[in-house]
């Protein structure tokens, strides 16, 4: 079937196989998009041949609905309905509870499935809900299809009335969620995120470092029920901070990556026991060390501490205008093939997803 | 070729004879029932089994594959502007769906057959694509893929840059008037010695000067702006024979797909209004009618920040009936201003029916909107214009005018909203430079685009790319030579071609 090679070009070209200019044209959108609740919105890759054309935020358009003259419409989206016969151009948007986005995200990176240590025994139990079924709880009763039920047997038995649209369901129109239960082995994780956050981390490589984050955390949320995280940030000296401040925060001054690692340390010393804890410590930075003196201690960190006692040491260097990326080559020199030491470099937006297959693509 | 299930076929049987009997005049129609898979490959190709090799259609397979895999969209229908018709049902929708599909594929159809703006396409369409998909997989034969679906990228770049209305007045076009041309400078005479007199050395002159003026017009090129880009550089680009083949093939495909874009609304409103129609007084048993509302109230959804022309051209069908059935029309029913009188107006005229079928035929969007929008409809409908605040980065109601919101959607159909775009020179400053305009109104372009346009118009043209417009607000010419981007403000009135001796900025 030729629509195939059609694919097949378009994945290359999105993969930067072919026609490196195109690159440029290829919205990967924002990786995360909106997230409401447990969903999130993530766009298909889409090329845009150029064109004259409008720009689009000038344009404007019509639209139904309530509201005055000043009052937000929201985020443009495609309508439900039909599609018709006819071209059209609009940026698609899918959206997906983060379990199977985390399904995806294997699925596109290949990713192994993680191997967690720690008491296998004990499990956990957890409902899913699955399907329709004519019995059950009143508390699980599904309203709509009750309803719809209801709403056909007074049509096809002629007793609807348009002018007093009363339905009473009964017995026989009843519908209720149905569950089953899966069982997950317990085990337990943390991530501990470290960011350099000295002044030549702009906003574009503290960005990267939400996304990537994001996407880690999505995966091993997956494997591990009970997920936690801690953030440190640090120029020359390390604290830990929550979420919002990690990539809020912007300091001015030196580097010394040695602060951040003894604060990790430290925490995993006291809180996590790497007998029972997955611990996954992340670091990111754009590669400048005050001292080779520091480096070293970073290494001596590296080498007797971290990697005997964690599932993976993840390094990723966000290139900047200012960092020299000496730190990545340091590591790789005294580090040359430690399987649980992962180190990668993120050139720019579009090396996320190859920066995330290095770092997840071990299966540890 | 059909291949549906008797039980299918009944029905196709029985609808088609529905929708005659209601006044639909369509071409034979084909039904094919396929799998979702080939419904994606369908639509991914316009409608057609067969295209030219390209990653877009590849591109919109998958995000139509991926969005019913998702659950997030399905298509329903599909179904090509050909005689005969073709349509596609997809396995195992629910017998509903698929009546709903055929009611709705009728009204279509009548609507391709009748409506002028398709009296021009290729009905024998199917064949067509196949052969251009023949012919240019012959070129990537000889040439390779690379070097062929560059060129095509290329020539979708300007896929858009076609005169849609040329093809309507193509008589009109060819005969381009012969201007008459004074051989003799001077005026008749009859005796020699009043030659100097009725011709005066000062009247030769002018005469001379005249002339040369209109002979100067005349050596510009394109005599007159031109609008059909692709048919320009199809002429008078320096391409080669597979490229001036390709660009053809790109051209035909355009003008074929123009009129479905001039008249979505209508048809789409049209073969609405016939399937409910249909399905509520004829077709549906009374088990399916939830079903079928539900669904229907999907497709006919509004929201706040998406045109749905399914909405705005069933809305419009019922009202204009509505006005037409009680005589809301003509002098008499503009100049009452009574609220009351006008709310209880019916003067029993009964042309409704016959009105919208009148419609269907003569109009294209642009003109159903003009015409039959009324304020009360605007009202009725909840419409309102909306902008991009810039301040608050969100989208916000504008405002709920009833002028403003009609330009605003004539805006978007003219020319499919897109910006109009002629070419004014093509020997501009006598360099074999391109000179486009842009006839701006109000909307700047996207900047972005323009460029990347220009450097593919450049790549088929061979020789700089001149561009006048108007971008915040101050007329520019950008220039594009093949190896940078220049631009120069244009100064007060003048013309674009004043431009390029303005300010270097």
């Amino acid at each position: 079937m030729s629509i195939k090679e059609d694919q097949n070009r378009f994945r290359d070209i999105i993969r930067g196989r072919i026609k490196e200019d195109f690159k440029k044209y290829v919205s990967q959108g924002e990786l995360i998009g909106k997230r409401e609740n447990e969903y999130v919105k993530i766009p298909l890759p889409q090329i845009d041949i150029p064109t004259f054309r409008y720009g689009a935020k000038q344009e404007g358009g019509v639209g139904q609905g309530e509201g005055k003259p000043g009052e937000g419409t929201g985020e443009p989206g495609d309508g439900q309905g039909q599609a018709g016969n006819q071209e059209g151009q609009h940026m698609l948007e899918t959206e997906f509870t983060l379990d199977e986005l985390a399904d995806i995200l294997g699925e596109k990176l290949e990713l192994p499935n993680i191997k967690p240590k720690g008491n296998k025994n004990i499990e956990t139990e957890k409902t899913k809900y699955s399907g329709l079924a004519p019995v059950g709880p009143e508390g699980l009763r599904h309203f709509r299809s009750s309803y719809k039920k209801a709403l056909k047997r007074y049509v096809t038995s002629g007793t609807y009335n348009p002018n007093d649209p009363v339905i009473i369901p009964i017995r026989r129109d009843l519908q209720y969620r149905t569950f089953k239960t899966v069982s997950k082995p317990q085990t337990r994780a943390v991530v501990i995120y470290m960011m350099d956050v000295s002044g030549s981390m702009g906003d574009e490589q503290k960005e990267i470092v939400r996304l990537e984050s994001f996407w880690i955390n999505t995966w091993l949320r997956k494997h591990y029920k009970g997920l936690e995280t801690r953030f440190i940030v640090h120029d020359a000296s390390a604290k830990e901070v929550d979420e919002e401040t990690f990539f809020r925060t912007s300091e001015s001054g030196g580097t010394l990556i040695s602060s951040a690692y003894k604060l990790c340390q430290k925490m995993i010393e006291d809180d996590y026991n790497p007998a029972d804890w997955n611990i996954y410590p992340f670091h990111f930075s754009d590669g400048d060390n005050w001292s080779g003196e520091d480096t070293r201690l970073c290494t001596r960190l590296l080498s007797e501490f971290f990697l005997p006692n964690v599932n993976m040491f993840g390094y990723g260097q966000v290139e900047s205008k200012y960092g020299s990326g000496q730190f990545l080559k340091d590591l790789q020199k005294d580090f040359p093939a430690d399987e649980r030491l992962v180190l990668s470099q993120i050139e720019g937006r579009d090396k996320i997803l190859d920066s995330i297959k290095d770092f997840l693509g071990k299966g540890k | 070729m059909a291949n549906l299930t008797p039980e299918l076929e009944r029905e196709r049987v029985r609808i088609c004879k529905i929708a005659k009997d209601a006044g639909l005049d369509c071409f034979e129609t084909i039904f094919e029932l396929i799998t979702y898979d080939q419904m994606s490959q369908f639509a991914a190709y316009g409608g057609f089994p067969v295209r030219y090799p390209h990653w877009k259609f590849g591109m919109e397979y998958e995000h139509l594959s991926k969005s019913y895999e998702y659950g997030l969209s399905k298509i329903y229908e599909m179904v090509i502007n050909t005689d005969p018709c073709y349509a596609y049902l997809m396995e195992g929708n629910m017998m509903m769906d698929q009546k709903l599909v055929m009611a709705h594929v009728y009204g279509h159809c009548d609507f391709f057959k009748n409506n002028i703006w398709f009296s021009k396409t290729n009905r024998k369409m199917m064949d067509e694509m196949a052969n251009h998909a023949t012919r240019i997989r012959r070129y990537v034969d000889r040439f390779g893929i690379d070097v062929v679906e560059s060129f095509i990228d290329k020539c979708l770049s300007l896929e858009n840059q076609i005169d849609r209305h040329s093809v309507y007045n193509e008589v009109s076009r060819s005969k381009i008037e012969e201007a008459p041309r004074a051989n003799n400078l001077m005026l008749k005479y009859d005796r020699d010695y009043m030659r100097d007199y009725i011709n005066p050395p000062q009247f030769i002159k002018e005469q001379k000067e005249r002339q040369m003026m209109a002979a100067a017009k005349e050596m510009k090129f394109p005599i007159k702006p031109e609008r059909d880009l692709l048919k320009f550089l199809i002429h008078y680009a320096p391409l080669e024979d597979w490229q001036q083949d390709i660009l053809s093939i790109i051209r035909d495909e355009a003008y074929y797909f123009a009129p479905q874009g001039m008249t979505k609304t209508m048809n789409e409103g049209w073969a609405s209004y016939w399937h409910t129609k249909l399905m509520t007084e004829k077709i549906l048993n009374d088990s399916e009618i939830i079903d079928y509302a539900d669904h229907h109230s999907g497709t006919v959804a509004m929201s706040p920040q998406s045109y749905n022309p399914y909405k705005v051209g069933i809305e419009l069908f019922r009202d204009i009936e509505e006005r037409w059935n009680k005589g809301r029309f003509g002098r008499e029913w503009e100049e009452c201003d009574d609220v009351r009188e006008r709310k209880n107006w019916d003067k029993k005229t009964g042309l409704g029916r016959e009105k919208i079928f009148e419609i269907r035929k003569v109009y294209n969007d642009v003109t159903f909107i003009d015409e039959f929008m009324t304020e009360d409809f605007c009202v009725r409908n909840k419409l309102f214009v909306y902008k991009f605040n810039k301040q608050t980065e969100k989208f916000e109601v504008d405002t709920r005018d009833y002028p403003a919101i009609k330009a605003k959607l004539l805006f978007h159909m003219t020319n499919f909203g897109q910006p109009i775009i002629r070419i004014e020179d093509a020997n501009f400053e006598n360099r074999g430079e391109l000179l486009l305009s842009h006839l701006w109104e109000g909307v700047d372009m996207q900047p972005d685009f323009m460029s990347e346009t220009m450097k593919n118009l450049f790549s088929i043209w061979s020789r700089p790319i001149n561009l006048a417009t108007v971008m915040d607000n101050e007329k520019y010419l950008y220039r594009y030579d093949g190896k940078e981007f220049a631009n120069f403000k244009i100064s007060g009135d003048k013309s674009a071609a004043d431009g390029a001796q303005g300010e270097k900025k």
